[in-house]
């Protein structure tokens, strides 16, 4: 995990033994010295101005500078309060297991990304939005905070300082919406778990509708490393304009997947190296590049680099940079069922394209790799991975789910055709 | 105004509204379903898209929800382009895939908002080639029926249900397609307002379970405009008729009353006109007879006797009716002349509706309309259990509640029809809503103090408030140190608010209380709040009406019969046994020699007569009710009655004909008898105004009650005679009983039904209405008979010494329930379902301290009157020496209240 060869300043910290890193551990090599360097010398809007300057952008898949994110936020006398910071570790997104490594790893260095956070926008509580099935991260988290508090990082006056902050963990039960900052927000006050109207957005009204920032666990763990460390050093990390390194992920039949820290701009041939290539006698035939809400890639994007400005040339998107492969032994009408069934179960049921189009979706897409597939139901298909996409629906979760859609029906529009002619499927 | 572009054209908008809005007041047919004029937007649906274009040189677009984007100046949009209408059509189609297409058996069908819309967008072939997921329906109770198979997920039921009238029990369960509408468990919906979910329901899942026993499709009815009896408020109805039954009852949009929603006694109390006993013949008494028989006889008959009785039998007396309407009262008062003429209110309901006018007649402060209710933001509401009273003030008055907090909304550039983010930004705070009351009630969840006690402390409690305004209003004296901190703090909220309001009435029977109210909104009208509200609510429909005609009450008619000045009394609509103590009304029934009772059932009192006649329902006659705050409201005969049934008044004229007073021979019709009525009682001047003349004409024809898809007219009585008879005529209205007629263009105030092409469903009201919200076009029906005095030189009310309880007694007063406390909707069987069984209410610590629990059997000892046995119910919402009695269930004595006395353990009979 460790390579000497680069600068991690996410995973590099972390123990190869699966213990996470203590306080005293995340103290010795330099931990919270970025929290006590701001609250002792930097003023909030300094600290989201190395935050721009770095370029850090939201490490959620959507990409959104966090800098920018964090300057909406009402400051000031007049500013109202509570200002909450609400983390988002509801990991939900299929083939997607980045954050859980950094929670399991290093909760330390999240905390103090919350305290740098919140110092920013002046929040007065943070939350951390933590996926049910975490129990792990879980344990870990709950026994960091409790060090945080005791050490006083966290709680009132922190470091003899004027400024509080309180920081609670919330488990989460468990849907993929709630991975949605809005219908986050919505469940963490006890309400269904549906998005909410934007505009107004979290910053101006969010959490009890006040301001708030919702941000990914990664986002915030390159935080601590950039007030630390500079805009500058931040910049460097990358391999394109977009600063810092990136987890990059590989699920699928590789032979060794896994999760690696790289920097930003590594290319997929280069990543789909580390996971060791193919297993023997499987030939890549599609990549999903960043969770089940992008498009299909193929092998002939091998080098494209990923970040967040490159892979939308080729037509998809980084997304959380965890990519899933699809073999030639593998069916993509069965890949496609598969995610169709998540997106259509995960539907939170508020919208009509989402709540009644995945469905039909789903079943046409089964029916098909069932072998019952009619000619008419790639129309079918087609027209719903357009009437469903972006901006059509009130949230992001249904365009989502059109990305695979609409690009597998072209990548493997043969595949299709031949399950409806041949009424059958010819991998099974 | 700010000027769009529609497809290029530019038009004029009103501007403050969002997109959807403006072009539903522009006319043009954008389908929707989660957006409701009054519920506002929500972007469920996504039915309601259009493409917005950036500028003139942008030929794409991109789709929007009309209902989510402001409407702002320069705007460009398109309705009618191909991308926007494939996507409103494929929203359809969605939500079509487990409809399960059933119209023809679905009661919604042919007034659903799902058909129109299916068929404005075009939807037609059906591609959706799987199994429909199916759900299990619930029992919802007397009144609503459940189908959640027909749901299309618009969340408009629970928006109202909880949103908007507060409800606990109707929520959204589950997810994606598999939402669900309805109660954790089967179970009778508790919300007073559940029959609204009928009309905001957009298709079949929420139907009228009243309804389903002899159901009608829409376009068969026989309507006109009416007034619902069952309160002083007024809401406006339509009733439809078919078979000469009268089937259901919808909401008649007034926004200066009810708006869009009813009460559910407003909504199922009707049902008592289709009693199949009622009297539909003059009946004589069988004098030779065991118990009360009696026969029934010609008009001829009838007449010929109550004429010799007005002409010979000497001295008659009448006693009208709150619940009667201004007509019938006053050819009552004309019958038997003003001296002998007795309102039929007990003296102490006398005194409360003759404290309440005088304190809106002479004082400085405005009574807002019902419907205005809910732009106050800051209400002090005096001795009202709202939602058991006066239901749709309750649902208002919740309302009020978000109109201070708003302004942070506002603030943050959110518009108010954006609801759902208005709701967030104003998360839990809440305006001002003060609640002193004796019990408890469904308001209690919005309140920001509660003060429980008696109705004199409750009065103290609102003098205190008018001194803590205004110096000069005199000060109740020495108070409790909280009750004058509570006071400081109501005092502080109604001055700082924009719009104060007070509410009272009758409920608490004390005339202090409603002089207290007076006094805090005058002290705020005199510190400058001219917007001050003062609302009082009444106990019946036309208490106010029979107020302002004036006579005595009821225990001076009974000293009249029973001191031998009176030979005969004519009870008109009035069952005296629910107003005044058995042992009285028994003594005046032996005294008079001839009781003559008209009335639509037999009641008590009706049992007792000699002479009874049918008198004709708010369905089947015509006449003026004035609601609690003097507005005149006219309704009009939708039901040819069976039998020889007719309006009181008509009644009253036969008999002074009969009788030989050839003056009475002028008015034939309403007309001309309310131009007598005006021209004898120059308060009611306007009354003529309220609605159109009978030979008012539309493009020279009248306006037809049917719809021009009425079906079965030649065929609906072929099993008794093939040929179709004469048909009705009205002589009271411009409304022809049939389809003939010019059917556009009605005035308001003669409107019934609301219908224009391809909107059959209510939510074609937007339609008629002059903007979203606004007043139907034409302007609302009802006028003002009353208004505060010109100037203000009233001075404030004296607070009237308070005499302290006896130590160990309890004052007993009444409580009031929607369901069963008003006598006419609880003869209706879904009503009556709901009514409680009689039982007396008691604080726990008061009921322990005399060793009674929850459930027991307690005798309830008061002041002059005869024990009454009772099940206790505890609760700590009512005040400590407080007990409260049902007012007129079912079962339950007439008890003259509020009373002094003692509870105890019942002995074992």
């Amino acid at each position: 995990m460790s390579d000497p060869t680069h600068d991690l300043p996410l995973t590099g910290a972390i123990k190869t033994d699966g213990t996470p890193l203590s306080l005293r551990e995340y103290e010795a090599i330099g931990g919270y010295a970025a929290v006590r360097a701001a609250l002792s010398g930097l003023a909030p809007a300094d600290v989201t101005a190395r935050v721009k300057d770095a370029g850090l952008r939201g490490r959620g898949g959507a990409g959104f500078p966090t800098g920018i994110k964090w300057a909406l936020v009402p400051m000031g006398d007049d500013a109202p309060h509570p200002k909450y910071l609400v983390v988002n570790a509801d990991e939900m997104e299929p083939g997607t297991f980045k954050d859980r490594l950094l929670l399991e790893g290093n909760p330390h260095q999240l905390i103090e990304g919350v305290i740098l956070a919140a110092y920013a926008i002046q929040a007065d509580i943070a939350y951390i939005f933590l996926r049910g099935e975490y129990t792990v991260a879980e344990d870990r988290l709950h026994h960091a905070l409790h060090e945080a508090y005791e050490a006083g990082y966290l709680g009132r006056h922190i470091l003899g300082g004027p400024w509080s902050l309180g920081l609670h963990l919330h488990m989460s039960i468990g849907r993929y919406i709630c991975g949605e900052e809005t219908a986050l927000l919505n469940a963490l006050e006890g309400k269904r778990a549906t998005p909410r109207t934007k505009p107004p957005f979290p910053q101006i009204s969010g959490l009890w509708g006040k301001p708030t920032i919702v941000n990914n666990v990664e986002t915030l763990c390159n935080v601590p490393p950039i007030v630390a460390r500079g805009a500058e050093w931040f910049k460097g990390l990358s391999r394109t304009p977009n600063g810092g390194t990136k987890m990059f992920g590989v699920s699928g039949k590789a032979k060794r997947p896994g999760l690696w820290e790289r920097p930003l701009g590594t290319t997929i041939g280069e990543i789909l190296d580390l996971a060791g290539g193919m297993r023997d006698g499987l030939t890549l035939r599609g990549i999903i590049p960043g969770g089940a809400s992008t498009d299909f890639l193929g092998p002939e994007h091998l080098d494209v680099q990923m970040d967040f400005d490159t892979v939308p040339k080729v037509g998809s998107r980084m997304g959380t940079g965890t990519m899933i492969l699809l073999d030639d032994r593998t069916c993509p009408v069965g890949m496609v069922h598969n995610l169709m069934q998540f997106f259509a179960q995960e539907s939170c049921g508020w919208c009509t394209p989402c709540r009644d189009g995945l469905p039909w979706v789903q079943k046409v897409v089964g029916a098909i790799e069932a072998g019952q597939g009619r000619e008419d139901d790639l129309d079918v298909l087609r027209r719903h991975a357009r009437l469903l996409g972006p901006g059509l629906t009130f949230c992001a979760l249904a365009p989502g789910a059109t990305a695979p859609l609409g690009s597998a029906l072209v990548r493997f529009k043969d595949d299709f055709e031949r399950h409806i002619r041949d009424q059958r499927c010819a991998w099974n | 105004m700010p000027t769009i572009f529609i497809d290029g054209k530019p038009v004029e908008i009103q501007g403050n509204e969002n997109l959807l809005e403006a072009l539903i007041e522009l006319g043009l047919n954008v389908p929707y379903f989660c957006w409701h004029p009054a519920l506002g937007s929500a972007g469920a649906c996504r039915q309601c898209a259009v493409t917005q274009y950036k500028d003139e040189q942008d030929t794409r677009g991109r789709i929007v929800m009309s209902c989510m984007t402001p409407a702002v100046e320069g705007l460009r949009i398109s309705v009618d382009d191909a991308a926007s209408k494939e996507f409103r059509a494929s929203i359809i189609e969605w939500m079509m895939t487990y409809h399960p297409h059933d119209c023809p058996v679905c009661d919604e069908g042919g007034e659903c908002h799902l058909q129109d819309m299916t068929v404005m967008t075009g939807h037609s072939y059906r591609r959706y080639r799987f199994d429909k997921r199916t759900h299990r329906n619930q029992d919802l109770g007397p009144l609503v029926n459940h189908e959640m198979n027909r749901c299309i997920e618009c969340y408009r039921c629970v928006r109202f249900y909880k949103d908007f009238a507060g409800g606990t029990d109707l929520d959204v369960f589950s997810s994606h397609n598999h939402v669900y509408f309805g109660r954790h468990e089967d179970g009778t919906l508790e919300s007073e307002f559940s029959g609204n979910l009928v009309e905001v329901c957009p298709t079949g899942v929420f139907t009228d379970k009243t309804l389903k026993k002899h159901f009608t499709r829409r376009w068969d009815y026989t309507t006109a405009p009416s007034v619902c009896t069952h309160c002083s408020l007024g809401c406006n109805i339509t009733p439809g008729e078919r078979y000469g039954e009268l089937r259901r009852i919808r909401n008649r949009y007034n926004r200066d009353v009810n708006g869009y929603f009813l009460c559910d006694r407003g909504r199922y109390g009707y049902e008592f006109v289709n009693e199949p006993r009622r009297p539909k013949r003059p009946m004589r008494r069988v004098p030779e007879a065991a118990g009360n028989q009696f026969r029934e006889v010609t008009r001829e008959e009838a007449m010929g006797a109550l004429g010799a009785l007005v002409r010979d039998g000497g001295p008659v007396i009448g006693i009208g009716s709150p619940r009667a309407s201004v007509e019938a009262n006053f050819a009552l008062r004309l019958l038997v002349g003003a001296e002998n003429f007795y309102l039929g209110l007990s003296k102490d309901e006398n005194a409360l509706m003759a404290a309440t006018l005088e304190a809106v007649l002479e004082g400085p402060a405005r009574q807002p309309s019902l419907g205005e209710i809910p732009k106050h933001d800051a209400v002090f509401i005096l001795g009202e259990d709202l939602t058991n009273v006066a239901p749709l003030a309750a649902l208002h008055v919740r309302q009020t509640v978000r109109n201070k907090p708003r302004a942070r909304a506002r603030a943050l550039g959110i518009p108010d029809w954006n609801v759902l983010p208005v709701s967030r930004v104003i998360d839990t705070e809440r305006g001002p809503v003060h609640i002193a009351t004796p019990y408890g009630g469904k308001l209690d969840d919005i309140a920001a103090s509660t003060f429980r006690a008696t109705p004199d402390a409750i009065a103290q409690l609102g003098f205190a408030v008018a001194h803590a305004i205004a110096t000069d209003a005199p000060d109740p004296g020495p108070l409790p140190e909280e009750t004058r901190a509570l006071a400081a703090r109501i005092a502080a909220d109604l001055l700082e608010a924009e719009r104060p309001l007070v509410v009272a009435g009758p409920s608490c029977d004390s005339v202090e209380v409603i002089r207290a109210a007076a006094n805090v909104a005058w002290a705020l009208c005199r510190r400058g709040r001219t917007t001050a509200g003062l609302f009082y609510t009444a106990h019946e429909a036309n208490s106010v009406g029979l107020e302002m005609m004036g006579g005595g009450h009821l225990e001076d008619a009974a000293a009249a019969v029973l001191e031998g000045r009176a030979r005969a009394v004519i009870v008109l609509e009035n069952d005296l046994y629910r107003r005044a103590d058995a042992r009285l009304v028994d003594a005046m029934i032996e005294k008079a020699g001839t009781l003559v009772v008209i009335d639509h059932l037999m009641t008590p009192t009706g049992i007792r007569a000699d002479i009874v006649l049918p008198a004709a329902t708010f369905a089947e006659g015509a006449g003026t009710l004035v609601n609690n705050v003097g507005s005149a409201q006219r309704f009009i005969e939708v039901l040819r009655p069976a039998g020889e049934i007719t309006e009181s008044w008509r009644w009253l004229r036969r008999i002074n004909t009969a009788a030989g007073r050839s003056t009475v021979t002028q008015w034939v019709d309403l007309d001309s008898f309310l131009r007598e009525l005006v021209g004898e009682l120059p308060v009611f001047a306007r009354i003529v105004n309220v609605a159109p003349p009978a030979s008012f004409r539309v493009g020279g024809r009248k306006i037809p009650r049917q719809s021009h898809r009425y079906s079965g007219r030649t065929a609906m009585n072929a099993n008794i005679a093939v040929s179709e008879g004469a048909v009705a005529q009205d002589l009271d209205s411009p409304l022809a009983f049939t389809m003939e007629g010019f059917p556009r263009m009605t005035p308001a105030k003669l409107m019934a039904s609301f219908w224009t092409p391809g909107w059959n469903s209510a939510q074609s009201i937007t339609r008629f209405q002059e903007e979203v919200n606004g007043p139907l076009e034409g302007g609302d029906p009802g006028i003002r008979l009353i208004e505060p005095a010109a100037g203000d030189g009233r001075p404030y009310y004296a607070p009237a010494p308070v005499a302290s309880a006896a130590t160990g007694t309890l004052l007993a007063i009444e409580r009031l329930h929607i369901f069963g406390s008003e006598e006419l909707s609880a003869r209706a069987p879904g009503i009556a379902t709901l009514a409680p069984t009689p039982y007396v209410l008691l604080h726990p610590e008061d009921a322990a301290a005399v060793g009674l629990a929850e459930g027991e059997m307690a005798e309830v000892l008061l002041t002059d009157q005869l024990p009454v046995r009772l099940p206790v119910v505890c609760a700590p919402a009512i005040a400590r020496g407080v007990l409260a009695l049902p007012r007129g269930l079912s079962g339950l004595p007439f008890v003259s209240l509020p009373a002094s006395g003692t509870v105890r353990k019942a002995p074992v009979a």
